[in-house]
């Protein structure tokens, strides 16, 4: 090669100095704040596995729920499994129309207009209640007439889901972006067909793993039940009437407890509120690549 | 042009308006007339895009709307099947007549407009749904459930656009996974579908390669013998190359408040509008001095 050419060869390395020491600088603070976040999770998950899994077996999580004095092994943890099941299915049949509902209407009608203000506007609000005073207001409207049930438990969580679907699922409807609505109007379709032949469609991955996340979510509350399910030591199907339990409900009693065999059935139950919790993340992430199929 | 049409309402210097009226040549040979656009005049809230735009569009042949940016073609063609509607804000002035029916009326539905006049967009926007679905689309909104007629009118389409040969063996996967030009064609695929009368095509040619768009050309001529096409394009050869007819659009701009609004300046078979124009300004443009 002639020397000249050698000399014209552009310096193409990393540039020295301040340029490469602040991006060293910037990715060891990424680097440390993620470990900062993984620290405490990583504690979590490791304490309420040891404590919990020798707790967890099928019998565990099928028998009723005992006297707080029984022995570690004894009875289990099957009425508040039963009673989350029922009492955040029915929250979620309540919250996740009405929120989704919520959300076309501020995102494909509302528009600018003053009514789709207010809503959003409350709607922001409600996000920012504290879960127990959902709790307290479901207990005064409605446990004090018809007292105590699952029923009363759906409506305080349903309370606590429905801002944060409104939120997520109109996040995703503003994603979609505006020239499919117009592709689908050129072709003489009304506005609710665009929005539901369209518009949802291409944001359903996003609105399920929104949904997944308030249920989840709920599936967690504690405090919203204080006031409105009681306990019950017995499987009780029937959410519509008589006291609940639930797993949140379940472990606070129990972790209140000096009992050993209590604490260790709170410590089982609080692994399978994890796990549930986890299942449906899962179950997020598959619809979310499944709807995604075809957005590529 | 009628002396009883000079008369214009606008707040124009004077010397302005005269120049805003555009040289129309005859619309001898034309056949039926489509649209007849009397003094259309765009806003968007308050701002006045277009001023007094007159002009008549004939069966069975391409119109090409061509000018510079911003001199508000694809608005004039927005109005046409009432796509504005959809912008907050947006209203017409004058009015435009559909085979003699005014397309502003008090009782006419934008819904019913749209289902005969179809439009192609500039950027390729299929749905994210297969190839099939794409298609198959418009004619399911207009309550077609029979398979096997949903199977011809996509086979049907597919091959108007001159895309079947590339897709029939894919049909089911997703309409996103196409090129730039097959997605354009997916589109007008999709448009001819529903059988519309007009096909607007608003520059549908930008965003592709030299091939693609005269895939694209020679499907606007195929097509041409059943449908009315109004195209928009940036693109001075194409508009020589397909269109029959071309109307030159220009920006205004009124010095007193400082505003850009856009006139038509001429209207006329595209040979004259390219070889003989009459206005300076559309002189100024086809031969590449201006815009």
């Amino acid at each position: 090669m002639s020397v000249i050419a050698e000399q014209q060869r552009p310096d193409l390395r990393e540039p020295k100095g301040w340029r490469r020491a602040s991006n060293r600088i910037a990715t060891s603070l990424m680097v440390l704040a993620f470990v900062l976040v993984i620290i405490p999770l990583g504690f979590v998950l490791v304490t309420v596995i040891a404590k919990g899994a020798s707790a967890i077996n099928w019998s565990f999580l099928t028998s009723q729920i005992p006297s707080e004095v029984a022995p570690p092994g004894v009875g289990g943890i099957g009425p508040a499994i039963a009673g989350t099941i029922v009492i955040v299915a029915l929250a979620s049949a309540l919250a996740v129309p009405l929120g989704i509902l919520g959300a076309i209407y501020l995102n494909e009608y509302g528009g600018t207009g003053w009514l789709a203000k207010l809503i959003g506007f409350f709607s922001d609000v409600m996000t920012g209640v504290p879960s127990i005073i959902m709790g307290l207001f479901i207990f005064s409207i409605w446990v004090l007439h018809f007292g105590f049930s699952g029923l009363a438990g759906a409506f305080a969580l349903a309370c606590l889901m429905l801002p944060i679907v409104i939120r997520s699922t109109y996040e995703m409807l503003r994603l979609v972006p505006d020239s499919l609505r117009e592709g689908s109007y050129a072709l003489g379709a009304t506005k609710a067909r665009v929005t539901v032949t369209v518009v949802l469609p291409a944001a359903i991955g996003g609105i399920v793993s929104g949904a997944l996340l308030a249920i989840a979510r709920a599936a967690g509350e504690t405090a919203p039940l204080l006031f409105t399910i009681l306990t019950v030591t017995t499987v009780n199907w029937n959410v519509f009437s008589g006291p609940n339990t639930s797993l949140p409900s379940l472990i606070f009693a129990n972790a209140n407890t000096p009992y050993a065999g209590a604490q260790s059935r709170g410590w089982g139950a609080a692994l399978t509120l994890i796990a549930i919790a986890f299942i449906l993340m899962i179950v997020s992430r598959m619809i979310t690549a499944r709807f995604a199929r075809f957005q590529r | 042009m009628e002396d009883s049409e000079q008369k214009v309402v606008t707040n124009l210097p004077r010397s302005e308006v005269a120049a805003a009226q555009p040289a129309q040549s005859d619309a001898s040979e034309a056949g039926t007339e489509i649209f007849g656009a009397k003094k259309v005049s765009c806003y968007y809230g308050s701002f006045r895009a277009v001023t007094d735009v007159s002009l008549q569009i004939y069966e069975h042949e391409i119109t090409a709307f061509i000018g510079p940016s911003g001199c508000g073609k694809t608005t004039v063609l927005r109005t046409l099947n009432r796509m504005n509607d959809l912008v907050s804000g947006a209203h017409v002035e004058g009015d435009v007549e559909y085979r003699g029916a005014s397309l502003y009326g008090k009782d006419v539905s934008a819904i019913a407009v749209r289902r005969r006049i179809g439009m192609v967009f500039q950027k390729p926007n299929p749905f994210p749904k297969s190839i099939y679905d794409n298609v198959a689309y418009g004619p399911r909104i207009n309550g077609e459930r029979n398979k096997g007629k949903l199977n011809e009118i996509v086979e049907r389409s597919l091959r108007q656009a001159a895309l079947w040969d590339e897709v029939k063996d894919r049909l089911n996967n997703s309409g996103l996974g196409l090129s730039g030009g097959q997605a354009q064609r997916l589109c007008i695929a999709r448009t001819l579908a529903v059988e519309p009368d007009v096909v607007l095509m608003d520059e549908p040619c930008s965003a592709l390669d030299p091939i693609a768009t005269s895939a694209i050309e020679d499907l606007m001529r195929d097509i041409k013998q059943r449908y009315t096409i109004v195209i928009v394009t940036h693109n001075m050869q194409q508009a020589t190359r397909v269109s029959d007819r071309t109307a030159f659009f220009s920006v205004l701009r009124n010095e007193e408040s400082d505003t850009r609004t856009g006139v038509l300046v001429e209207y006329g078979r595209t040979q004259q509008i390219f070889e003989d124009p009459h206005d300076d300004r559309t002189r100024a443009y086809v031969t590449g001095r201006m815009g």
